[in-house]
């Protein structure tokens, strides 16, 4: 599966013009609101994320990030007070009118702040989704998973216990475990919530390397709390603050200082946060 | 913008009913039946011992002979008399022994489970505490009819040693445990800060027991001792092995009784279904039932409070 | 903690206090325990002659003042399989549905309260909801399908319970984590939630196991004889059980040796602390092994 769709998009992307590609939109937000019971955690957020893009997110804590990416992923399907409202469209179709969710998120794979290696093996982590999605085969199984964990920059230091639990593996090697599991989807849209809290600065840097290659197959929000982060990699950036987008913007043109708000200014150079 | 469309059929053809949306639809369905039975059980208990009994509620039942009436005799052949109060007196004689014994004695091992013992004593004494919990009722009957019988006998020198002593002693010594481990679970619900707190300020143990903890624990001590009150009430065979199964209004602890439950399961098996006894005894029934079913709720109420402060 | 500040006569006095208040209530504990222990020194020193392979794999003999316990030990069985194949299911699946299905509305609330009433109904009531809606209603007599349809009423709140609770010890970050890559809540609760939470389960059903052999009343109308010189051969038949044989040969029978009933409550106590022993055994043996 994952062989088989990276091919053909890569395909796509040789007869597509690069202006073309930057135009498609992945993603539509149009006054996005979310409420926890009478807490409202966001509200009137409208942004666009482009086809293949990095997408970054940037802001201080509690300022509605983590909850953006829980309703595209409409999770609040699966709590009771959680309520969103306002337009998601993913690839132009609205997603609070999709119908099988879960057919939704198998497009789409997650990666939170803290890691979660499931109490299986890890061969078993990396093979879940694939298997979800009904591929039974051992020997293409063993490809997806030695494909993940590698590009995960995992495989080296498990290949040989594969068959141990991913739930007993160290923080850092459980949040890679998690990329993995994300990547094992072949998902068309990467969403990367404040990975590098649980990870060594060696570890980040080489998962944002993964990132840089990863780029050129799928479209990528990268939520996180390193401004610095949102400066090596994404090509556009948002900034939000207290449940609202205060800005959106080229990554490069932001960090030379031209910002509409001047608190974006203000929290890019680390002066409240 | 040619390549759009191709994106958005994609999604389109993603967004399907598959097999795993109908089997999870499906499976969630047959948890909710899960769940629902339980409903059903209890409509059911209400529905068929109300019908069972209905009749005489209706046609013969005298409200104020049944509760007022110590004279409980059904078998009479001209003038049968349906009267619970000495049996109602039997219950609660033995249930409030019971429960004199078994609310001072679990709290204390509560107490001693939850603040003092530690490590390995605590775990064995929780482990002892589940596994007297775990004794059948019938056997501790037997036990109230073999062992203690000849002890009330010799020691007391009375002559009978079925009696509202032995039933509540008996029925004190199977409620504790139970009361024990809900006490002990109210306990731990205390927050450790609470203690850590008070030890700051240079409480003692006792004052910190007293003044912190228990107060504290304060609902979750009251549910305990509800349902061991409940459990109590509706305890069966031992109070019908150990009271004596004498109707009588006792006077003093070494008086026989007869319990209201006891009387159900002595009796049912004799009568003609359809008769008046057989009805009257269901109507017992009725009354065990919404008697029990309020101190459950009660309980469950005053344990909710808890987990809400 | 009171030995770290200098001993003042306040002090003094309070520590004093402390240890005899822990003596106190160390005493409370000992008294609620070492009757029971007597007692069960009694029952295996009374009733400890009677245990042979003869007592257990026999007929009772001479209007039930001598033999074995063979059919009740075995009518227990049969009663323990019935109400296990319909409450196993049912609260697991009522388990399942509480911990991962249910929002926390009044529908849940009457679920929860409907569990705590089944187990806290008096069993004489629950003997008489079988007589009435089984025995008669259902026409299914006095059988050991009635008795074991009451028996599964009345223990379901144990499986219930158990299996709420190994539900919920597995942590919601997985369930999160597996909807994330798109599985349906099913395929989350059986391929991590389950495998997760089987042992405790166990637990719970030989909890439940242990209390069903145990209960008497309501049996006693539904589908257990005082005797029966013949063994039952499905679910439609009457048996003799085990605890309905303790009360029967305590009180019913006249010139029962002594050592007798002793036995027989020895092997219905045998049976039900082995049952829970093992499933503490089991529960410790699950907390030592850390899966996360």
């Amino acid at each position: 599966m994952v062989g088989t769709r990276a091919a053909t998009q890569s395909q796509q992307a040789q007869t597509m013009t690069s202006s073309t590609q930057a135009h498609r939109k992945k993603l539509e937000v149009k006054d996005l609101s979310i409420r926890y019971g009478d807490f409202t955690a966001l509200s009137g957020v409208t942004l666009d994320i482009r086809e293949r893009e990095i997408f970054g997110v940037i802001g201080p804590a509690n300022s509605g990030k983590t909850s953006f990416l829980t309703a595209i992923n409409r999770m609040d399907a699966m709590s009771a007070d959680m309520h969103v409202n306002g337009q998601i469209l993913f690839d132009g179709v609205d997603a609070a009118k999709w119908r099988n969710l879960y057919s939704l998120r198998r497009r789409i794979g997650v990666v939170f702040p803290l890691p979660v290696g499931l109490p299986m093996t890890i061969y078993d982590n990396v093979a879940m989704a694939p298997r979800l999605a009904g591929i039974k085969e051992k020997a293409e199984l063993d490809l997806i998973v030695e494909r993940c964990l590698t590009r995960a920059a995992l495989w080296d230091e498990v290949k040989d216990r594969l068959t141990s639990l991913g739930s007993l593996l160290s923080g850092g090697q459980q949040q890679r475990l998690t990329i993995s599991r994300a990547l094992s989807q072949d998902p068309e849209l990467l969403m990367l919530d404040e990975f590098s809290i649980a990870v060594d600065p060696v570890t980040t840097m080489r998962i944002e390397d993964v990132l840089q290659e990863l780029r050129s197959e799928m479209t990528i929000i990268l939520v996180t709390n390193l401004v610095q982060q949102a400066h090596r990699l994404a090509d556009r950036t948002a900034f939000f603050l207290n449940g609202r987008c205060v800005e959106i913007g080229e990554t490069e043109a932001m960090f030379n200082g031209q910002v509409q708000d001047p608190m974006t200014l203000d929290y890019i150079e680390g002066r409240f946060g | 913008m040619k390549e759009q469309p191709l994106t958005i059929q994609n999604g389109e053809a993603d967004d399907q009913w598959d097999l795993a949306w109908f089997v999870d639809k499906a499976v969630q369905f047959i948890m909710f039946v899960g769940g629902i039975s339980a409903i059903v059980f209890i409509l059911s208990i209400i529905v068929f011992v109300v019908e069972q009994g209905f009749q005489f509620i209706y046609e013969t039942l005298d409200f104020a002979q049944f509760f007022t009436s110590p004279r409980w005799r059904p078998t009479s052949e001209w003038n049968p008399t349906y009267g619970i109060l000495a049996l109602m007196a039997g219950t609660a004689s033995i249930t409030g022994l019971a429960m004199l014994i078994a609310i001072p004695f679990s709290l204390g091992a509560a107490i001693y489970i939850a603040e003092f013992a530690q490590g390995r004593t605590r775990e064995t004494l929780k482990v002892m505490v589940e596994l007297l919990a775990a004794i059948p009722s019938v056997v501790w009957g037997f036990i109230g009819l073999s062992i203690m019988n000849k002890l009330i006998i010799d020691w007391f020198d009375v002559p009978v040693g079925l009696t509202v002593l032995n039933s509540g002693v008996i029925l004190g010594l199977m409620a504790a445990p139970i009361v024990t481990s809900i006490a002990e679970d109210a306990l731990k619900a205390v927050p450790d800060s609470y203690r850590e707190a008070a030890e700051a300020m240079g409480a003692s143990r006792w004052q910190i027991i007293f003044h912190v903890v228990l107060p504290a624990a304060r609902n979750g001590l009251l549910g305990a001792v509800l349902l061991g009150v409940g459990r109590g009430f509706g305890e069966t065979m031992a109070v019908l092995m150990a009271s004596g199964h004498a109707i009588n209004l006792p006077t003093s602890v070494f008086d026989s009784v007869r319990a209201l439950t006891a009387t159900i399961a002595a009796e049912l098996g004799e009568t003609a279904q359809g008769s008046d006894h057989y009805g009257a005894l269901f109507a017992i029934g009725i009354f065990l039932f919404i008697i029990t079913f309020a101190i459950n709720l009660l309980a469950d109420l005053v344990v909710r409070d808890v987990r809400k402060s | 903690m009171s030995h770290i500040y200098s001993i003042t006569p306040l002090n003094e006095l309070n520590h004093r206090k402390d240890k005899l208040l822990r003596l106190l209530f160390l005493m409370m504990i000992v008294t609620l325990i070492v009757p029971v222990l007597i007692i069960l020194g009694t029952l295996i020193y009374k009733g400890g002659s009677m245990i042979s392979m003869e007592f257990l794999f026999t007929f009772p003999k001479n209007g039930m003042t001598a033999g074995g316990i063979f059919p009740a030990l075995l009518g227990t069985i049969w009663l323990v399989a019935v109400a296990l194949l319909v409450s196993v299911p049912l609260g697991v699946a009522a388990a399942i549905y509480l911990s991962e299905y249910a929002l926390d509305n009044w529908l849940t609330r009457l679920i929860n309260i409907c569990i705590i009433n089944l187990a806290g109904v008096p069993s004489i009531v629950h003997a008489l909801h079988g007589f009435g809606a089984f025995v008669i209603f259902a026409k299914m007599g006095t059988s050991i399908l009635a008795a074991g349809l009451t028996l599964a009423i009345m223990t379901m709140p144990v499986v219930i319970v158990a299996t709420k609770e190994s539900l919920q010890s597995v942590p919601h970050a997985f369930r999160v984590a597996c909807w994330n890559m798109g599985a349906t809540r099913w395929q989350t609760i059986r391929r991590v939630v389950l495998p997760n939470a089987t042992s405790g389960i166990l637990t719970g059903i030989i909890l439940e196991v242990s209390r069903t052999v145990g209960e008497t009343a309501p049996i006693m109308f539904t589908g257990a004889a005082f005797f029966l010189p013949f063994l039952p051969e499905g679910i439609f038949d009457q048996t003799m059980a085990l605890s309905l044989h303790l009360f029967v040969v305590a009180t019913q029978v006249p010139g029962v040796p002594d050592a007798l009933p002793y036995g027989v409550a020895l092997v219905l106590i045998g049976m039900v602390l082995i049952l829970n022993s093992l499933s503490i055994a089991f529960r410790i043996y699950l907390r030592n092994k850390k899966k996360w």
